[in-house]
């Protein structure tokens, strides 16, 4: 059986780098989760992301908004090797999860994954399987057996992600049976079993009605106590009401990053201002 | 309205039904034969389909009654030995070739797969009677199953390839992301998404080898006893028609009849097992 529960390191304190933009992080100690350095990823020639340098705390909640094409995507992807999965790209820079490099080379991507967990903007439970076997396959594929534990862990993780209340009568069901919210708190149910250290969430509201993003967002905000979460929106909204950080990128940089009250009261960039008050994007 | 209105109305609903009755009478055109084969096996076969047609070894020439259960036996295990050779091969081309590989060689390998789909099925029968009948010096059943399994590899390969395609990428990445290794990912998410289709695939294929007789001519040969040893002769049943029909016995001609019956009747009830089967995948996949 392979061990998924991963030792958590030290707390990391934040240096003073006058150079970053998120420097109205450094005021006290914060957990750092992330501690990207001067990244930058291509697809083939093109250049998504350009020299991006940002921390992302710990069990809070950091969003990354922008126009469309700005590399959302791209980033929250890049801090799980997700991003790989598309032939021809390149990264330069390095990304540390809780001080050690995902890029380093003896690192196996599918172990930063177990620990990195994702919710992808269109929900998609696997459309063979039991809302059950939806909730466990990722760790009867890591190689759990034990029936007890999976039962424990699947009813855990669905309470997490409270869905449990409502499905637990139709475990047997197919996924695609559920709601579109439904479905996407399954997803999250079976990113939460395999017990990540952090979850990345790329706009998972965007397919769902106003009474399902309210539960999502309720959702995010319990998780962000055992979580570390990072969340792709394009809805400003929404940022301000789940986030305590929030980094705007625009063309690939990123332009300024700071607590989500500041950003949305007082950016200290000019850009930001004009996107946040609906002037581009 | 205008009297010359009226006319154009007029000769617009001509035209209109003009060509509703043309695309009717070639609608007809393509089922007729169908129909028409339907009734002249109905016609010639049934009186000669019954309990001995399933149970005994053919009667020589005069003797009446008799019929071809060894040629049954010998078609499906023909099959089976296809299967064994074709299923795998093809199946695992198929992902391989969604899955995996460059875009130039797989371009390539499509090109051959589609090439080797309109091979005529007798020269597959000619290259085996050089590899391994010539060699092993005897036709055998190892030999016809060999050739019959060279059919179906590029028709399995090309249905698995794109029915792996059409599975959508967000299921691929929702598993890698839970950090399921590629190669899990593909058998347990994408193939199993998959199945129906490749399954469907398989099953069109035995269909189309199910009544192949020329690659089988100079490999399994055919067989009027019952064959005891894969590397002997095998009967099966399009080649048993095929001698019995050349004949110029009028009871063999009956028993051809027959055969032909029962072949058609098989490879129909694996064309509607695939229409369950694709009925079944339109119905669940929205
Ligand atoms: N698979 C890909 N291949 C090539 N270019 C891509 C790919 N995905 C994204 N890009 C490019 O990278 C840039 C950033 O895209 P993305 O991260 O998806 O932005 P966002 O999520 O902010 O809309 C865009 O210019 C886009 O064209
Ligand atoms: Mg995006």
């Amino acid at each position: 059986m392979i061990n998924l529960i991963m030792a958590a390191p030290d707390p990391i304190v934040l240096e003073t780098d006058d150079r970053t933009p998120e420097s109205a992080l450094d005021s006290d100690e914060v957990r750092l989760t992330f501690e990207v350095h001067n990244l930058s990823i291509w697809y083939g020639d093109k250049r998504a992301i350009d020299s991006v340098t940002l921390n992302v705390p710990s069990n809070a909640v950091t969003s990354i908004i922008g126009p469309s094409g700005c590399g959302k995507s791209t980033f929250l992807r890049s801090l799980n090797r997700m991003h790989e999965l598309v032939p021809g790209t390149r990264v330069d820079g390095s990304v540390l999860l809780l001080g050690e490099n995902l890029y380093a080379p003896d690192v196996d991507p599918a172990i930063v994954r177990r620990r990195v967990g994702m919710v992808f903007q269109k929900s998609n439970p696997f459309p063979t399987m039991t809302i059950g076997e939806n909730v466990t396959i990722g760790l009867k594929l890591n190689g759990v057996r034990d029936r007890k534990f999976l039962n424990e862990r699947l009813e855990k993780s669905l309470r997490m992600a409270a869905l449990w209340d409502e499905v637990k009568d139709d475990l047997h069901k197919a996924g695609t049976s559920l709601s579109g919210g439904q479905q996407q708190r399954l997803c999250i149910a079976r990113a939460l079993a395999v017990e990540p250290e952090v979850i990345l969430m790329d706009e998972p509201c965007s397919a769902l009605d106003p009474i399902a993003t309210a539960k999502i967002e309720e959702l995010i905000h319990e998780l962000k106590k055992n979580y570390t979460i990072v969340i792709v929106t394009h809805n400003m909204q929404q940022a301000g009401r789940v986030s305590d950080y929030t980094a705007f990128f625009y063309l690939g940089r990123l332009i300024e990053f700071g607590p989500t009250s500041k950003i949305f009261s007082n950016p200290s960039d000019k850009q930001t201002e004009d996107y946040i008050t609906g002037r581009f994007g | 309205m205008h009297s010359k209105d009226k006319d154009r109305h007029r000769w617009r609903k001509f035209k209109s039904g003009l060509v509703s009755f043309g695309t009717l009478a070639a609608a007809v055109l393509v089922i007729a034969p169908l129909g028409l084969v339907f009734f002249h096996l109905l016609v010639n076969g049934a009186g000669a389909v019954n309990w001995d047609f399933f149970t005994q070894l053919p009667k020589p020439v005069g003797a009446p009654g008799g019929g071809m259960v060894n040629a049954i036996v010998g078609s499906l295990e023909l099959l089976a030995l296809g299967s064994a050779v074709g299923i795998p091969i093809g199946v695992l081309g198929g992902v391989y070739l969604a899955e995996y590989g460059s875009a130039r060689g797989n371009a390539m390998l499509r090109f051959i797969a589609d090439v080797l789909n309109g091979v005529p099925s007798i020269t597959w029968g000619v290259v085996v009677y050089g590899l391994v009948v010539l060699r092993f010096k005897g036709f055998s059943a190892y030999a016809g199953g060999l050739a019959l399994g060279l059919i179906m590899i590029p028709l399995i390969l090309r249905t698995t390839e794109e029915v792996i395609l059409l599975v959508p990428n967000g299921y691929r990445e929702a598993s890698l992301a839970l950090g399921i290794a590629r190669w899990k990912t593909i058998v347990n998410v994408v193939m199993k998404t998959a199945s129906k289709g490749i399954i469907t695939g398989i099953l069109l294929a035995l269909a189309r080898i199910g009544g192949e007789t020329a690659p089988l001519l100079f490999t399994a040969f055919g067989n009027r006893f019952w064959n005891h040893d894969l590397s002997q002769p095998i009967a099966a049943l399009p080649l048993q028609i095929f001698t019995y029909a050349i004949s110029p016995y009028d009871d063999w001609h009956r028993q051809a009849w027959a055969g032909a019956l029962v072949l058609v009747m098989g490879i129909f009830c694996i064309n509607v097992l695939v229409r369950i089967l694709t009925r079944d995948r339109a119905g669940t996949s929205t």
